[in-house]
């Protein structure tokens, strides 16, 4: 059985994707700044696109600015919420302790440059609390950004609250919806939402392609200096076939969402239940405020990366927030920041799953993980210890 | 390419020598699960001669490849022979590890020193 379980890592490109992508590498190879039909007719589809788009998340057209990605997307949305705070003399930023590197790296080098940030907790649910944040706003803050849900954990974050709350206390207010986009309704009105992040790959679409949305009136900064796309906002001959997929793999997502996201998770369920049967397993985060098809456990006594090693040669392609798999000596600060520690956030596994998983594969997946996890035990100096009550058990 | 060279999987997926002596004489761990990363080396030495030796793992790929290799490379060995293993014997021995992952074999290294040095405190002559 081959699943393929890493959909928060990237998404398989979708047939309808596809057939929107490739007559523009074949046929529409046109640079939209030309005037010549060709080029044109490449501006046509780039703008088409643009409303496509605009119109899932309730958004104008010119609010959307395209990007190489989520991590361009999130830096321009930083780096340009600091340089208007900048100008008003408001130079500190909130955000929260699990947010993507692209976000935490961003405000690192925000922090060097002399603003202030405070990082939210994010409590063993994995989710913000908006008191907190509310207590956290100060005069002089000019940006809060919480993503819209986990990359690892899969929570959903108190969005529509947090973005009332921001709108009540005249904060700009920034999303990274990398992971919710085209998996959970999103409304940048209803929700107050200032500016978001997307990229494509995470919904079927094409790598290297993702947008911004930023609200009118929000002035960006550009990242990329060199021509006039994108109204002056972001330099380079706009990547046509991409952001047409893009435009096509999000239309479906949406069109297919409620469907898929019941059917997702009422698998995801059946998947949390088998694996909590594992002795001294653990779900992280909140178990109903999560992503459809997030699964992602800690298991006592073993390290992750061996785990996903003996899972992929069961044909299981999955992730996991070890030390190891991330290249750094210290696991996942996302399994960090929701208390676990250290020796536990090593044996995590994150399953992602897509809209075509069935009950079978989940079933296989909670079977194979169960035998991997007791395998690896078997061996494991840590559970020896555990086991024999020399050291106490974490979960 | 993968990660992994054919060897590293092939004593990742069937690492020689795994688990426990009861009767050893020398016992070396090391590593600490905040790290991600222990190992523990069983040795049953008779007459200078490592007649016996077992190992368990908690760690990734490579740390149980690494284990697995080193107790291949001083079985049946004089105990003076093991206290030369290296951790470049151990990774040569499995075709290469990936930068980030040299310090598993640098772990096998010292699992075996710990363990003879185990041997050495109770009373073994090396």
């Amino acid at each position: 059985m081959k699943i393929y379980a890493d959909n928060a890592a990237t998404t398989p490109m979708s047939r309808a994707a596809l057939d929107a992508m490739i007559p523009c590498l074949e046929k529409l190879y046109g640079n939209p700044s030309s005037l010549y039909a060709i080029g044109q007719e490449a501006k046509e589809v780039l703008e088409r696109a643009r409303e496509e788009i605009a119109a899932v998340i309730g958004a104008q057209p010119r609010e959307i600015t395209f990007t190489s990605g989520g991590s361009e997307a999130d830096n321009q949305a930083l780096l340009s919420a600091a340089a208007l705070g900048q100008r008003r003399g408001k130079r500190h930023i909130i955000s929260t302790a699990f947010e993507h590197h692209a976000v935490l790296h961003t405000l690192k080098k925000l922090e060097q440059e002399g603003f202030e940030v405070t990082l939210l907790p994010v409590h063993e649910n994995g989710i913000v609390d908006v008191d907190e944040l509310a207590a956290a706003i100060r005069p002089d803050t000019c940006l809060v950004s919480v993503m819209y849900a986990n990359n690892e954990i899969g929570t959903i974050q108190p969005i529509r609250e947090i973005g009332a709350l921001c709108r009540s206390r005249g904060v700009l207010f920034h999303t990274d919806a990398v992971q919710a986009m085209g998996h959970l309704p999103i409304d940048v009105n209803a929700e107050q939402i200032d500016m978001l992040s997307a990229s494509a790959h995470k919904f079927h679409g094409p790598k290297g392609v993702g947008f911004l949305y930023a609200r009118r009136g929000v002035a960006l900064t550009n990242v990329i200096e060199g021509g006039a796309q994108e109204r002056g906002k972001r330099a380079g001959t706009e990547n046509v076939p991409g952001i047409a997929a893009m435009a096509a793999a999000l239309r479906e997502s949406e069109a297919n969402r409620e469907r898929d996201a019941a059917h997702t998770a009422a698998i995801r369920d059946r998947l949390i239940a088998a694996l909590a049967e594992i002795p001294h397993s653990a779900l992280n985060g909140d178990a109903a405020r999560r992503l459809p098809g997030n699964v992602n456990f800690c298991f006592e006594g073993i390290e992750g990366e061996s785990l996903l090693l003996l899972l992929d040669d069961r044909g299981i392609s999955a992730s996991s927030g070890s030390a190891c798999t991330s290249g750094s000596l210290d696991p996942s600060h996302v399994l960090l920041a929701i208390g676990r520690p250290h020796d536990v956030a090593h044996g995590s596994l994150r399953l992602s799953l897509g809209a075509d998983v069935t009950e079978e594969e989940a079933d296989y997946i909670a079977r194979s993980v169960a035998e991997v996890v007791a395998y690896l035990r078997s061996f494991s100096p840590v559970w020896r210890d555990l086991t024999a009550g020399k050291t106490p058990f974490l979960l | 390419m993968a990660l992994y060279s054919e060897k590293v999987m092939d004593h990742f997926r069937n690492p020689r020598n795994v688990g426990v002596i009861e009767d050893a004489n020398a016992v070396g761990q090391v590593g600490n699960a905040k790290c991600g990363d222990i190992m523990k080396m069983y040795l049953k030495i008779e007459d200078g001669i490592i007649q016996d030796v077992k190992f368990e793992t908690f760690g990734c790929g490579s740390a149980i490849a690494s284990s697995s290799m080193a107790t291949e490379l001083i079985k049946g060995k004089p105990v003076s022979e093991a206290m030369k293993l290296t951790n470049k014997a151990v990774t040569e021995a499995l075709d290469g590890l990936p930068a980030h992952k040299l310090h598993c074999s640098v772990l096998a290294e010292e699992a075996i020193q710990a363990a003879l040095e185990d041997y050495r405190s109770r009373g073994g002559e090396i």
